[in-house]
């Protein structure tokens, strides 16, 4: 096998690691940032409703590229400018935290989105009933709202997750050496572009794969008593 | 920061924007077209016509259009016999490497689209078309095509939407688009603030005007939906 691949294969997989340690922290953001987004939407004050519904917009009106490179780029003047003035060192932005800033501030809006619909979604008739035995708002929020939503969200999540996935190839064009990164180093090594690409783009498949398996337990596991 | 960079290199902008524009009209209306048979095959009971087309669609939606451009435009030339062939006039430009995997991606996003919505069609309206003595060709033109389309408008905005933003990766590989035009600004004058977000306004109001003319679509096909 790795006679085959001139011992490329390994320094793929090594970028494989990268590319799921990427989109995991990104979607961890992504949580966070979408949780607060819906939250803001949905029971925010006129001010953080505006916040909210700009950050939305803006982020799914830009292309994720641009995005990026407007984080990367630009973060380094801003980081080099603020560092003149205090006398720093020169520091570098890290492409991997560039990388998974953007994705998760791009893929919170999505969330967003999708916890505010999910949120809705959860009937009133199920709150008031909560609230009628007596439950506290946040008893009402953990034990009813919470689970409801997470049942009408996981769709929407998944579908996110395997977008955010494919997302994370943008990390090799600002030189983050994922799996996308080290295929053309190895392709053009070899000069067998075509096979290591079909490689990576197999594996992109296989954690499609796997994340269809996890959503299938996620929804066996949220279906309590739903249809 | 200094904006007069762009000012001054608005012509660079304007003509990536023409690119941009090109690039995502010419692989829409490839897309579309070759969409239809597709969807058409994914929609059928017969597996010889089906599996193919679904193997189609799950590969090119499960994987990085990043990996698709990087195949057809740097894989492909791993290949003698296809750089010796008349084929090659293709597939050495990066315009019709973006353009192909373009159109075949967005094929693949439009196909599942409209499968969805062939198969939402009502039984009774298709027993009625049988009843007339329809061919299966007559149910789909006079019946199936013209409520499914119709239906697909709000899902097919989306996919236009999405598809601007992928054609940044046009940038990636060497073309001058709206990206490109930014990364030259760039690198040019290093003003990554500048650069990007002059472009990101010219991406966030093309989506805005998207999202404008699918309105008007939707406020015309689908009148009556509304109440």
């Amino acid at each position: 096998m790795n006679e085959i691949f001139g011992g490329y294969l390994p320094m793929i997989l090594k970028g494989m690691v990268l590319t799921v340690e990427v989109a995991l922290l990104s979607l961890l953001l992504a949580l966070i940032l979408g949780i607060l987004a819906a939250s803001a939407r949905l029971y925010g004050g006129p001010i953080s409703k505006t916040i909210a519904g700009v950050y939305t917009t803006v982020i799914r009106g830009i292309p994720d590229l641009v995005l990026m490179m407007l984080i990367f780029f630009g973060g380094q003047v801003l980081v080099n400018k603020v560092g003149d003035k205090f006398g720093w060192e020169y520091i570098d932005i890290d492409p991997f935290v560039a990388g998974i800033l953007t994705i998760g501030f791009i893929f919170g809006a999505y969330m967003g989105e999708t916890f505010r619909g999910a949120i809705m979604a959860v009937s009133k008739g199920e709150i008031e009933a909560g609230h009628a035995y007596g439950m506290t708002g946040f008893q009402v929020f953990t034990h009813i709202t919470f689970p409801g939503m997470i049942r009408h969200a996981i769709p929407g999540f998944f579908n996110n997750w395997l977008v955010l996935v494919k997302t994370t190839a943008l990390v090799s064009v600002i030189g983050l050496e994922d799996m996308v990164f080290n295929a053309k180093i190895a392709g053009d090594t070899l000069r067998q572009p075509f096979t290591f690409y079909m490689i990576v783009g197999a594996l992109f498949l296989l954690i499609t794969a796997v994340s269809d398996l996890g959503m299938k337990w996620l929804e066996r596991r949220y279906k309590l008593g739903g249809h | 920061m200094d904006f007069s960079i762009v000012l001054d290199n608005l012509p660079l902008l304007f003509k990536g924007l023409g690119l941009t524009l090109q690039l995502l009209i010419i692989s829409l209306v490839l897309g579309f077209i070759l969409s239809i048979p597709l969807a058409i095959m994914a929609a059928s009971k017969l597996k010889w016509a089906r599996i193919p087309a679904k193997i189609f669609i799950y590969v090119f939606r499960g994987t990085p259009l990043l990996i698709q451009i990087f195949i057809i435009y740097y894989g492909f030339s791993q290949f003698e016999w296809l750089r010796e062939s008349p084929l090659w006039i293709i597939f050495k430009e990066a315009y019709w490497c973006a353009i192909i995997a373009f159109a075949l991606n967005t094929a693949a996003y439009t196909a599942e689209i409209f499968r969805g919505a062939f198969l939402q069609t009502p039984k009774g309206e298709i027993e009625a078309a049988v009843a007339y003595g329809m061919s299966r060709w007559d149910q789909y033109r006079h019946i199936i095509f013209p409520s499914a389309f119709r239906r697909s408008i709000p899902m097919y905005g989306n996919e236009v939407i999405f598809m601007l933003h992928a054609t940044v990766l046009a940038g990636v590989i060497t073309l001058v688009d709206l990206f490109g035009a930014a990364k030259i600004l760039n690198s040019r004058y290093y003003a990554p603030f500048e650069s990007f977000i002059s472009v990101g306004l010219f991406y966030l109001t093309i989506t805005f005007t998207i999202v404008f003319i699918f309105k008007l679509l939707e406020g015309h096909f689908l009148k009556h939906l509304k109440r």
